[in-house]
């Protein structure tokens, strides 16, 4: 098959479990141009040189007509994230006052303590199991919990916020046609009523302010002045899907690459210390995000001879630039203790990682207690199911038989 | 490389330390020694002027890492007073001698004191270059004085005007030029650190000079003169007028080491006094002094925390590696400073330009990128609260792309308007010739130091 179907191949159901064959195709062209109008990108010199090319839009208005994503543009109101400059910054910058340095240099730290209980909590309950599931019984309640805990959302609303993150997770999938009429209704469905919801506790933090994030979104204001409540709710809304669905494929890529690794596993488990590069290694080697699909160039730009016109769709491929033999040794392996290992895992540039201090934590202290407290742990199935979808690739289940 | 060469490197700060770790990682398993004028294990610099000043951060948290393994002789608190290139070995402030036979000068730059010695030992007049005395100047901002006085607007005196603004405390800057960082920077751009130095309440005097400054009865500072006859009352006063680049001890080594700095070819071996390049000396950190192959092989002495690191491990490589397996240092310079709540970031050689243009952002909220360029390409780009886009400017510095850019961008200034940078040209020479050329014969040519006209 032609590289032209490159694109098709890699978003194939198919192809979930190990795309990386197909990134290495990938990357012995530099650009791929698509059947459909896109342009694929894989090496991590041009993917890092187009994730700081001011070029380069992260706005769906800019695609032309008729191309894919195209008609996803003016869907609704967007999270800076789908914004470019001056917008984004000024959002961006809102936001991170409330979460990280130099405004807020201890939210996430200050959350060590809650975070441990959380796990602890979560890994007492496999206790006994002999079998049991790393997404449904760990990775997927864990950080729901802890974006809840962030932002200020009651405890016991924390299973609605389940069920949405499902409906609009599923609506990221690059695949997605207007054919595909339910998913888009039921993501529509989600994302007003957590709108509603969020405008509600807004509203509420507004009149009693706590010490959460979104009563610091609410009540804050800086020289930006103040998000207005459309943004506060569109933004806290991108903060709840991409802190969610991304940490849950972190954990699970994690522990099904220890598995699959167990001298690396036996050695964090005497080397805890280690950890935090091991998550790092892991950001390279399985990314929670694969593609970023949603970049159109403003200009025409020229790659290595090929011209990507202005408007067309550009699809970074992170995963495949982390496994660039051109840049990392040895690439294709796993190496917990890897130095200079500046990954694109979570971007670069303006739209590098928002949640990256509270991921890595989260992965951490996952994985660390993970390690410890399973006793003898084994894959059941390899490789597992994976979830249909391609840019948040992760498995669905995880069994692991312990004891 | 064998386990009997010995390798000696000449100051044990960032570059040098660095380059150790470079030696060991790429295998060099010789003898290593790395001698240090300071009593203290390395350190970092770019907190002394920001958060130690502040009181946030402890000066002895500024501590450099360093690989473990490291298995090198240290001799700190000794400072090297002769490079003996006959007998290849280094002689010390104690008497003793290291013999080496590859040699890395990693010495490093000292801070220019104020010019009259009685008035720069007055109690209050403080330099910042080391950790002592951005320890010393600390205590004295903690301890609340009346009104400060800094000496010089560039990088360092700006971020400590900033840390005096942001501790409350009431400040004079004064700057020879028209505005701060113009020396760095040029007259466009300073001229929005002029802004926001006023905006917080600095109060920002240009085109003036310090001509005197007075102690009371008991050696304390009281006052300044400024040139134009006014004084000022003030308690605190730092002398921040640039480096001294730390060649003294190179005198009569044979090296082409002078004010300017040590100069040596793109692989970071030294030159000899009459342009030879030499096999044994290396040279890497503020006083290298460097060509760049994109800057018309200027030679470039930079001050640059990144430099430092990048000469020290092309240095570390070449003095293990020869012939074509050498290295070019061929890094884009680049350097960051932090005042007054904008980060400020740059790649390449503003002063090495004679227009500018704002790309992207607005001045007027101070986030914008400005690129400059010289005859017809990009040479430098400098981002007030916009570092992110630097690595695209980098490329097109690299790939010396067209001036202005003719292409569009997000977020793209509004108006585009290409103006003179307000630098001095680069192609006219600033001073005058240091050396004579001696002899007749062939082997009697020869370049000889002469002294600067005073």
């Amino acid at each position: 098959m032609s590289r032209a179907q490159l694109f098709e191949r890699i978003t194939d159901q198919a192809n979930r479990p190990n795309p990386y064959p197909l990134y290495e195709e990938l990357r012995e062209t530099r650009v791929a141009p698509q059947d459909n109008g896109s342009f694929l990108v894989g090496r991590y010199y041009d993917v890092m040189a187009l994730l700081h090319d001011p070029r380069i839009s992260s706005d769906l208005h800019n695609r032309g007509p008729g191309l894919p994503g195209a008609d996803r543009a003016g869907d609704g109101p967007e999270s800076f994230l789908k914004l470019d400059p001056p917008e984004h910054d000024r959002l961006r910058r809102l936001t991170t006052r409330q979460f990280g340095p130099p405004h807020s240099p201890d939210r996430i730290d200050s959350m060590r303590g809650e975070l441990a209980e959380l796990v602890t909590n979560l890994v007492d309950g496999l206790d006994g199991k002999g079998r049991i599931d790393i997404v449904d019984d760990f990775a997927y309640p864990f950080p729901v919990s802890v974006i809840c805990r962030l932002l200020g959302v009651p405890h016991e609303e924390e299973p609605r916020f389940h069920a949405w993150a499902d409906a609009l997770v599923a609506a990221i999938d690059p695949r997605r046609t207007s054919a595909d009429n339910e998913q888009v209704k039921a993501a529509q469905q989600a994302q007003m009523e957590m709108a509603m919801f969020m405008a509600g506790l807004i509203e509420d933090r507004r009149r009693n302010p706590g010490d959460d994030m979104l009563s610091g979104l609410a009540n804050d204001s800086g020289p930006d002045g103040q998000l207005n409540t459309v943004e506060l709710v569109t933004n806290s809304i991108l903060l709840f899907i991409a802190g969610h669905e991304t940490t849950v494929n972190l954990i699970t890529n994690g522990m099904l690459t220890l598995l699959r690794n167990p001298d690396v596993l036996e050695r964090l488990r005497a080397e805890p210390e280690l950890v935090p590069k091991a998550v790092e290694e892991l950001l390279r080697f399985e990314p929670p995000v694969h593609l970023l699909g949603q970049r159109t160039p403003i200009v025409d730009i020229e790659i290595d001879g090929v011209t990507v016109p202005k408007g067309s769709p550009l699809v970074l491929a992170l995963a495949s630039a982390n496994r660039d033999p051109e840049r990392f040794v040895d690439a294709d392996r796993f190496v917990p203790d890897r130095e200079d290992n500046q990954h694109v895992g979570l971007g670069s540039g303006i739209h590098s990682c928002f949640g990256a201090p509270l991921a890595r934590l989260e992965g951490q202290m996952a994985l660390a207690e993970l390690i410890r407290r399973l006793p003898n742990p084994r894959l059941v199935e390899d490789p597992p199911p994976y979830r249909p979808n391609p840019v948040l690739r992760g498995p669905r289940h995880l069994l692991v038989d312990c004891g | 490389m064998g386990s009997d060469v010995r390798i000696v490197i000449v100051g044990a700060s960032l570059a040098g330390v660095r380059a150790a770790e470079a030696l060991r990682g790429q295998g060099f398993d010789g003898s290593l020694t790395l001698i240090g004028d300071e009593p203290y294990e390395p350190y970092d610099r770019p907190p002394l002027s920001k958060a130690v000043l502040l009181g946030i951060m402890p000066p002895d948290h500024a501590a450099l890492p360093y690989r473990s393994d490291l298995d090198a002789k240290w001799l700190l608190g000794v400072r090297a007073t002769t490079l003996d290139l006959e007998n290849n070995r280094v002689v010390l402030s104690d008497g003793d001698a290291v013999e080496f036979d590859k040699v890395l000068i990693a010495t490093g730059v000292r801070a220019r004191p104020w010019s009259n010695s009685s008035e720069a030992a007055l109690d209050g007049v403080f330099t910042v270059r080391t950790c002592d005395d951005s320890r010393r100047l600390n205590e004295r901002l903690s301890a609340g004085p009346r009104h400060v006085l800094v000496i010089g607007a560039g990088f360092t005196g700006s971020e400590i005007a900033s840390v005096c603004r942001e501790r409350g405390l009431s400040v004079t800057v004064t700057e020879r030029g028209p505005a701060p960082l113009v020396g760095a920077l040029g007259g466009v751009v300073a001229a929005v650190a002029a802004d926001m130095q006023r905006d917080h309440g600095v109060d920002l005097r240009t085109g003036v000079t310090v001509t005197g400054l007075d102690g009371d009865s008991d050696g304390r500072l009281c006052r300044a003169h400024l040139s134009g006859g006014t004084a000022l009352d003030v308690d605190v006063a730092i002398v921040a007028q640039g480096s001294i680049r730390n060649t003294d001890w190179l005198a009569g080594s044979g090296l082409a080491a002078g004010p300017r700095g040590v100069t040596c070819d793109a692989g970071c071996r030294a030159f000899d006094i009459n342009g030879i390049v030499t096999d044994n000396v290396f040279v890497a950190g503020d006083v290298a002094r460097q060509p760049h192959p994109l800057y018309d092989y200027q030679l470039l002495a930079l001050e640059h925390w990144g430099n430092a690191i990048g000469q020290a491990e092309v240095a570390a490589h070449n003095m293990i590696h020869d012939g074509l397996r050498r290295r070019p240092h061929l890094e884009i310079p680049a350097f960051w400073s932090s005042q007054f709540g904008v980060n400020i970031k740059s790649v390449g050689i503003p002063t090495y330009s004679d227009q500018v243009v704002i790309t992207q952002g607005s001045v007027a909220d101070r986030r914008f990128v400005a690129a400059y360029g010289f005859r017809g390409r990009v040479t430098a780009a400098v981002a007030f609260n916009q570092g992110k886009w630097l690595d695209f400017y980098r490329g097109l510095i690299e790939s010396a792309a067209e001036f202005p850019p003719d292409f569009d961008v997000m977020d793209r200034a509004d108006p585009f308007e290409v103006r003179p940078s307000e630098l001095p040209d680069p192609a006219v020479l600033s001073h005058g010739p240091t050396v004579a050329v001696t002899g007749h014969l062939p082997t009697e040519r020869r370049v000889e130091f002469v002294s600067l006209p005073k």
